[in-house]
């Protein structure tokens, strides 16, 4: 191998050179037992990739006003200069698709190969999350079913009607996911006869004969009865399957934008492993080919510079701060699991008497197996990580009027600093803990939610018109109540308002 | 292993439909921005695409999310000061160390403003939305003059220039198939007899030879068949359509007498850059008549006519009698869409403003497809308003508006040009 003239260095690539480049990594890829799907990679131009941004990252997207929204804002920043556009896009599908910008020298297109066709890749096919939620061979299928259900519905009932609806969805979006149950994937013409059949059942419901079925005895009027008999979590699972007034056709689009809601949620919830995965992984590559000779200097340089300025992490009063870098976190930690491995100091082998000296490769690949976010921040964030990040936490209790530093990046802080990591990306402390409570059956119908604070963090106020659109897919009253500490409930707000 | 695919040669605008619904869902909006930039920015941009801004509060999509407040603990980088127990006063809002958990931009100093960029043509479909031009269907299909010459089929005859070469062959060698027909299979029929009589020894002589004769003759006669005749021959038929013509001419007319300020005309020029953009939409090519008049009316260019200040009294009838005269020499009805504004401070000779009206009523309003007149004043109306607001009664093709401030510039077009409902 290193007896073989490395690639040409570029910079103008060509789809034989792109062929070649992609041959290289594929073997060093393989060398490192990276499983995965196979790839599609498609050279797209600036406009197209501000298309896949704005469409959130779906290759197949139905027709809405605020993706139009979206590539408008793109669009603007682009142009500004504010931002650059990122160098790729990688859609969790078998084929596992990614899309390389035209404008991208040759060094930088097998950086973006590295990072998206095996860093990315293998993570969407071996993370846990990824294995349990997605279904990556039937999501493109499912994307096209959706698309063409939607614009069918358009066609039927108005442009207007089908907006309505998936404003509503979209405001409710994030709880259109179950964070527990398992779904069983489904194929396109499954998708197709099963949407039929309820179709058919829902019509049969209706059906003038069944009313003359006598309907159930009495002693149950008495007990005031609770429904749903639990809390639900998955608000737009319980109104697609409760809300008394909907259509077919709207409960099969608050279907269609909860799966898509349910698609996306691992990667919500793995962003520092799934970046620091493949950043790992492009950096790893790259060097391997150098080290052999397959690549020159000068792809390198290349490769390293961009590769640096990913992983940069501002400081907290830099004017470039915006938070915690998810690659420059997940970077460091990946290598230092390496080092860990591979040259453990006497404080690793305290800290991680488990993995010290193990096989690297072996350790690597069973966290990103096995962690998301959270706990694989709260099972291998090192001391050694904290000190190069110079961590520290503050505190932020509304009661008082100072902010407190609670630890640092000493012996002392270590143990506080993970565990208050972690839970920064803990999604469930991220997201406002809103569940269905009760709906008045033999009421007025009216659908309350209770909202449970974490640590006393109120609501936005965009809860009122969250609620608005709640009520839209609901038809009758819709109550949110917040449950205090002490246990006592107050009402949050109500739609339509009280009189 | 890998498949490579050159996405570059999709079609672009893949997001042109969702653009289009966001534009047609915040019309409302962007309809406000777009009358107020015309309103208030300056004329020569009229043309060019447009920013527009519409509120942030009305495209936000809302959704639950935590607000400010309660007891957070964050874990930030690059400590560069602190030890544990230190106590720091706390930021003021909105400017905040926040790790990004929150919803900085609706807070902080985000964009109270969404602002984006509509291109000319959607610029123009907002600004003429709703809108069309008067009297345009009644009219253009029976003054038609200009033809379109198109295909139509194939004809028997015509100039050889226009021999269709396959339509010809065809025919040609379907007469040839049709004319020689029996004798072929006559033909065949004494071939198989003539072999039959030469391979019987009892055949006679002369029968053999009456068939070797008739056999020569058949051939002969099939030969005679003209490969191809006069009556084969198929041309490409051409026909001459009528078509609506595409091409107006637009008249300004504008007081330039020494009452009208430099406000005014600005104001009369928004008006007529109006009528000139909407004319864009329906028409290809659109000539502009430039004609100021005060006791004279003269035709100029379009700088001498926005800013060349004259003084003296006012003929208003100078300029009519002139726009007559020019439609008569260079613009023909038949062949042109004449659109005629005319916009003046309403001041006028007392005995001239009959006058004009007989030239309306006689010349001007028969030849025109629509004359709008603008009064810019804020004064009463003198004589030239009422002969014409008595006019205005009797066409369809003739209205008048009174402007008193350049905001009211575009009320008052989309009012002339609003669409009637049928």
């Amino acid at each position: 191998m290193s007896a073989n003239k490395p690639l040409p260095d570029g910079p103008d690539w060509t789809f034989d050179l792109l062929e070649d480049y992609h041959q290289a990594i594929a073997e060093v890829a393989k060398l490192y037992r990276l499983d995965t799907y196979p790839n599609q990679i498609e050279v797209i131009t600036a406009e197209q990739m501000m298309d896949a941004y704005s469409s959130v990252g779906m290759p197949i997207g139905y027709n809405h006003w605020s993706y139009g929204k979206k590539f408008i804002q793109t669009e603007q920043t682009y142009k500004r200069g504010q931002m650059g556009l990122a160098y790729e896009i990688v859609i969790n599908s078998s084929p596992c698709i990614a899309y390389l910008m035209e404008e991208n020298t040759l060094p930088m297109q097998a950086l973006v190969m590295a990072h998206a066709c095996y860093g990315h890749n293998s993570f969407f096919k071996n993370n846990y999350l990824f294995k349990t939620w997605t279904d990556a061979s039937s999501i493109i299928d499912y994307l096209v079913f959706a698309k063409n259900y939607i614009s069918e519905c358009e066609a039927r009932y108005g442009v207007d009607e089908v907006e309505e609806v998936l404003d509503s969805c979209h405001a409710l979006m994030n709880y259109g996911v179950d964070r527990y149950k398992r779904p069983s994937p489904i194929s396109m013409e499954e998708e197709k006869s099963r949407q039929q059949a309820r179709t058919e059942y829902l019509q049969s419901q209706i059906n003038e004969l069944w009313r003359t079925i006598p309907t159930k005895q009495k002693d149950e009027t008495l007990k005031s009865v609770k429904f749903p008999a639990s809390p639900e979590e998955n608000i737009l699972y319980f109104i697609e399957k409760n809300a008394p007034l909907l259509e077919t056709w709207q409960r099969e689009i608050i279907r269609i934008v909860r799966k898509i809601s349910q698609y996306f949620y691992p990667q919500k919830q793995t962003q520092v492993m799934n970046e620091g995965w493949a950043t790992f992984w492009h950096y790893t590559i790259m060097n391997h080919l150098y080290d052999h000779g397959q690549i020159t200097e000068k792809v390198l340089l290349e490769v390293l510079h961009s590769h640096t300025s990913v992983v940069m992490q501002p400081e907290y009063n830099s004017p470039y701060y915006s938070g915690i870098n998810p690659y420059a976190l997940g970077f460091a930690m990946m290598r230092d699991i390496r080092r860990i491995c591979e040259h453990p100091t006497p404080e690793d082998c305290r800290w991680f008497p488990d993995i010290a000296g193990k096989d690297w490769l072996e350790t690597l690949h069973f966290a990103m197996h096995n962690f998301k976010d959270e706990s694989f921040i709260a099972q291998y964030l090192s001391p050694q990580v904290i000190r190069d990040f110079k961590l520290f936490t503050l505190h932020d209790d509304d009661k008082k009027p100072y902010l407190e530093i609670d630890a640092i990046h000493d012996e002392q802080g270590y143990q506080d600093i993970r565990s208050a990591l972690s839970a920064q990306y803990n999604l469930s402390n991220i997201e406002p803990n809103i569940q269905v409570y009760n709906v008045a059956l033999r009421g007025d119908r009216s659908l309350t939610l209770r909202y449970v604070p974490h640590q006393g963090i109120p609501l936005a106020d965009s809860l009122d018109e969250v609620l608005k659109h709640l009520h839209r897919l609901w038809g009758f009253e819709v109550v949110l109540e917040q449950v205090n500490p002490s246990g006592k409930v107050e009402i949050l707000g109500r739609c339509p308002p009280a009189p | 292993m890998a498949h490579f695919i050159d996405r570059r040669l999709n079609g672009k605008n893949k997001s042109a439909v969702n653009r289009q619904r966001f534009l047609r869902r915040y019309k409302k909006q962007i309809k406000e921005a777009v009358s107020d930039a015309v309103n208030q920015r300056s004329i020569q941009d009229l043309e060019a695409s447009e920013n527009i801004s519409i509120p942030q509060r009305d495209i936000n999509e809302p959704f639950f999310h935590q607000g400010q407040g309660g007891d957070r603990q964050r874990v930030l980088p690059g400590n560069d000061q602190f030890t544990k127990g230190d106590k720091v006063e706390r930021p003021p809002q909105g400017q905040g160390s926040g790790s990004g958990d929150g919803d900085a931009s609706d807070s902080g100093e985000g964009q109270d403003e969404f602002q984006f960029n509509i291109s000319k043509d959607e610029y123009l479909d907002i600004l003429f939305d709703d809108l069309e031009l008067p009297n345009l269907q009644e009219t253009d299909v029976d003054q038609l003059i200009e033809y379109k010459t198109s295909r139509a089929g194939f004809t028997n005859d015509g100039v050889p220039s226009n021999i269709n070469i396959v339509r010809s062959l065809q025919s040609s060698l379907a007469r040839r198939i049709a004319m020689g027909a029996s004798k072929r299979s006559r033909l065949r029929e004494l071939t198989t007899r003539l072999e039959e009589a030469r391979n019987d020894p009892h055949c006679p002589q002369q029968d053999i030879v009456a068939l070797e004769q008739e056999v020569e003759e058949l051939k002969k006669m099939l030969a005679a068949i003209p490969f191809i005749d006069t009556f084969d021959l198929k041309f490409n038929n051409f026909v001459k359509t009528p078509v609506p013509s595409t091409q107006a001419v637009m008249f300004c007319l504008m007081d330039v007498s020494g009452s009208m300020d430099q406000a005014t005309k600005d104001m009369a020029k928004r008006f007529f850059l109006l009528l000139y953009l909407f004319l864009t939409r329906s028409y290809e090519k659109i000539e502009v008549v430039f004609i100021r008049h005060h006791t004279q009316a003269k035709e100029v260019d379009e700088h001498e006519f926005f800013y060349s200040q004259e003084t003296g009294g006012t003929i208003v009838s100078s300029a009519l009698q002139l726009t007559k005269e020019i439609i008569e020499e260079r613009y023909p009805p038949s062949q042109w869409n004449i659109y005629a504004a005319q916009a003046s401070d309403g001041d006028n000779w007392a005995d001239d403003s009959p006058k004009c009206r007989q030239l309306l009523d006689k010349h001007l309003l028969p030849a025109v497809r629509h004359y709008s007149y603008i009064e810019i004043t804020s004064r009463a109306h003198q004589t030239l308003w009422h002969e014409y607001a008595e006019l205005s009664q009797q066409y369809a093709n003739f209205a008048i508006r009174h402007v008193k401030h350049a905001e009211e510039i575009l009320p008052t077009f989309r009012d002339l040009f609003a669409k009637k409902v049928a």
